[in-house]
């Protein structure tokens, strides 16, 4: 009933292959985008701006990423919090280095340095598959944070091994460090995961993600019909360190604005953004969404609930958090085993019908 | 319809998130008591929340208003850290100790911003003893850098005034708050002629199996810990199984507990740490702890960290954030003191032995004065040193003095690079 077809004929190529082909999903995504750049800075506090939004829409980011790499081309990976620190390392450098150059660029080179660096880890790719590449990219994992703690040129000699972010405005209005105000902060955020996003789901549609697709379904099948394994795997680890090192910047220039390797980004934040991404569903862009906001906004809501609504003691609060979100997953992954996604189109297929079953 | 009432439950949480209760003095604690370092984080946390319950429940709260304590977990975690900073910054919070040098060096930007006083007692950003600079930050009464410089004083008294030759070997947690004395230590040795040997552990620091290979292999005369959680008890077992003679190892404050010893049992007899304040129950504060807070029921966990190291260390904290806002209240003539205040309060704060004595802690902690230009206090401490058969801390020393001048010279440089990169002139407040 809601998800009407009837009466929504497409005329053209273009319209029949549009993103959101059903007029009720295009409706609710602008509503959706309209909602979030127009409304949500008027409306959102500091607290859940710092706390619950921003987090969501960086780590989102960093689901997107991995799920090209994993959802879309069946390469799996633990190098996540590696490649999130070279982003923020990178970015680190060009804050410190070029004060002057406007700070969406130095996310972007940031991203670009990270893509080189998963370009590199990639090439094992070519030789082996499946747990023996997670074993490999393992290694990432651990060699990158031990470089970033160990040589002292990547936070510039600092005695600590701290590296800070300095205030960066764009138009005048400070984005990053402390003067950055929740809605500035939320804003670049906002900008950054639309603009993946964009790109995610027009790259995995198009002939490039065709060949990710091809290639994880069945390599030597994809080989046989043409398809180049090596440019197919380094462009999907190429693409999803863009993203992943993307977020990794943001997370340390915008939200934590001071971090170190082994604290901020160690392999707990791999399995973090692995755990969203399974969660939410492998090769979906919505579950890139739907698990970043079950892992970053589920804690927290839960948090507050326990402590601050119904006044139990913070340490059996985090205990119950812990054991809530573990059984949580446990029982998402039993009732739904291809993620929050798949649970959603399941939902969109029963409101077709109803409410007609039949 | 569960859902319904979980989601009304959430949304009635949006609305009430962050009263102000004008009335009352807030002291939040960002407390860890889950996670690897949760065993330093329980005690300190029982200690000083159980001294502002001592403070509500006999003298009426500070200058007659009652003292409002939250408690946010942290789980020693940077990105909870800033979670809970967010949370309770716009709640008036009067001074912030989160515990943790990872989530100081993330707040300090933040509360200079915000104008809320962080209080990193013996942890934190050394150069914030530049008051200068770090308007809002104190470390008194002692940072790392007196810490690195105490032990060496120590050992050059152990050695009649000579460590050339020495060599010493730095253990430490391979995060901002290990990486600390690195400096102190390497200026040190230049004057002094030993050899440092650092040698980094990864955080949590349960793996330690080729550091102490390391250690048998250059075999240095002391070796020096910067450890925190369960880095320390593993630390000490190594040592004890390669037969490391435990009086030439030295550790930290934050390295010196009864957590980091017992579990080793007698292997860690002779084992000596960094002490900046008394340990044990004979003071007599502890006679009123007992009557008001311990027999009434009203102490914090499980009230079985009463006298520890770090209870007292928790315990000390708050005393000192509560003659702060004493002397506060005094000098604004406002019993219901806001955050500024309070930072006046810390930036004029004067600990002499005759306050101790008189607050119950006689010899307890060492006698000093904050200013502008110095908020570190004195940077003395003494050496304790465990003894395995009675179970308890000695102090085998009196309150040893750091090289203050050649911290204080170099806290300057680090400070003015910050400022620098910050664009920052320094300048007191007040």
């Amino acid at each position: 009933m809601l998800y009407r077809e009837a009466g929504d004929y497409k005329t053209s190529y273009v319209a029949d292959s549009q993103t959101f082909p059903i007029k009720f999903d295009r409706y609710g995504y602008y509503i959706l985008l309209g909602f979030a750049f127009l409304v949500m800075p008027l409306i959102i506090n500091d607290y859940w701006a710092n706390s619950i939004v921003v987090p969501f829409l960086i780590y989102a980011i960093a689901a997107l990423g991995l799920n090209i790499l994993i959802g879309y081309c069946g390469q799996l990976s633990l190098g996540t919090g590696g490649f999130m620190a070279v982003g923020a390392y990178a970015s680190y450098k060009m804050m410190t280095a070029f004060p002057d150059l406007n700070i969406i660029f130095v996310i972007i080179i940031a991203g670009m340095v990270t893509a080189c660096v998963g370009v590199l880890f990639g090439l094992p790719s070519l030789r082996i598959k499946g747990f023996y590449l997670a074993v490999a990219t393992l290694a990432a994992q651990f060699f990158l944070i031990w470089l970033f703690t160990r040589t002292a040129w990547f936070y510039n000699y600092s005695p600590t091994g701290m590296i800070s972010a300095p205030t960066r405005e764009i138009f005048g209005v400070p984005v990053t460090g402390p003067r950055a105000s929740a809605v500035s902060m939320y804003m670049i955020c906002l900008c950054f995961l639309v603009a993946s996003a964009w790109l995610a789901r027009n790259l995995t549609r198009g002939s490039l993600g065709r060949t990710w697709m091809a290639i994880r379904d069945m390599d030597i099948a994809a080989e046989i019909i043409g398809v180049n394994p090596l440019i197919a795997k380094l462009t999907a680890f190429a693409v999803s360190s863009f993203l992943v090192g993307i977020s990794g910047a943001l997370l340390f220039t915008v939200y934590l604005g001071a971090a170190e390797a082994g604290e901020a980004f160690g392999i707990d934040k791999s399995f973090l953004v692995l755990f969203m991404v399974i969660i939410g569903g492998l090769g979906s862009i919505f579950g890139a969404f739907a698990g970043a906001a079950f892992l970053i906004v589920g804690p927290v809501l839960l948090k507050l609930l326990l402590v601050n609504s119904l006044g139990w003691p913070t340490d059996l609060a985090a205990h119950l958090e812990i054991m809530i979100v573990g059984a949580l997953i446990i029982v998402f992954l039993i009732v739904e085993p291809h993620g929050i996604a798949a649970l959603w189109r399941t939902i969109k297929e029963k409101l077709r019908l109803w409410p007609f079953p039949y | 319809m569960k859902m319904t009432k979980l989601a009304a439950t959430l949304a009635a949480t949006m609305v009430v998130a962050g009263p102000t209760l004008a009335d009352t003095l807030h002291f939040p604690s960002l407390s860890y008591r889950t996670g690897p370092f949760a065993a330093g984080g329980i005690p300190f946390a029982d200690g000083y929340s159980d001294y502002l319950t001592l403070i509500n429940e006999r003298d009426g709260g500070i200058g007659g208003v009652p003292i409002r304590q939250t408690e946010c977990e942290t789980a020693y975690n940077t990105e909870r850290g800033v979670e809970c900073y967010q949370s309770i910054r716009n709640d008036n919070p009067l001074v912030l100790q989160p515990l943790s040098t990872g989530i100081t060096y993330q707040l300090i930007p933040r509360t200079m911003e915000d104008g809320i006083p962080m209080h990193t007692m013996g942890y934190g950003r050394t150069s914030a003893v530049n008051g200068e600079v770090f308007n809002w930050t104190f470390n008194y009464p002692a940072n790392y850098w007196d810490g690195a410089s105490v032990i060496i004083n120590y050992l050059l008294d152990e050695n009649d005034g000579s460590l050339e030759g020495k060599k010493i070997a730095l253990l430490y947690h391979n995060s901002a708050y290990g990486r600390e004395p690195i400096p102190t230590l390497t200026r040190l040795g230049e004057t002094h002629g030993y050899e440092l040997v650092t040698i980094g552990v990864d955080s949590p620091g349960q793996e330690q199996g080729s550091q102490w290979l390391q250690i048998r292999r250059e075999r240095p005369d002391y070796v020096v810990m910067w450890g925190w959680g369960v880095m320390n008890p593993t630390a000490i077992q190594e040592a004890a199984n390669i037969r490391f003679p435990m009086e030439n190892f030295i550790g930290v404050w934050w390295s010196g507990s009864q957590q980091d010893v017992r579990p080793v049992g007698s292997g860690a007899h002779g084992y000596k740490a960094l002490a900046m304040h008394g340990t044990g129950m004979d003071y007599p504060i502890y006679d009123d702890m007992q009557q008001y807070v311990i027999d009434a029921g009203k102490y914090a966990g499980t009230g079985d960290e009463v006298g520890t190291v770090l209870y007292s260390r928790g315990m000390y904290a708050a005393m000192l954030a509560v003659e702060a806002a004493k002397k506060a209240q005094e000098i604004h003539g406002v019993a219901a003191i806001t955050p500024a205040m309070m930072r006046d309060g810390m930036a004029n704060l004067e600990i002499t032995e005759e306050l101790m004595a008189e607050l119950g802690l006689p010899n307890f902690g060492p006698a000093f004065s904050v200013a502008c230009e110095n908020h570190g206090g004195s940077g003395a401490a003494m050496i304790q040193q465990w003894d395995a058969e009675a179970g308890e801390w000695n102090l085998i020393t009196d309150w040893i003095e750091p090289d203050r001048d050649l911290i204080m010279e170099m806290a300057m440089d680090d400070s003015l690079a910050y400022a620098a990169e910050n664009d920052i002139t320094p300048a007191c407040l007040n």
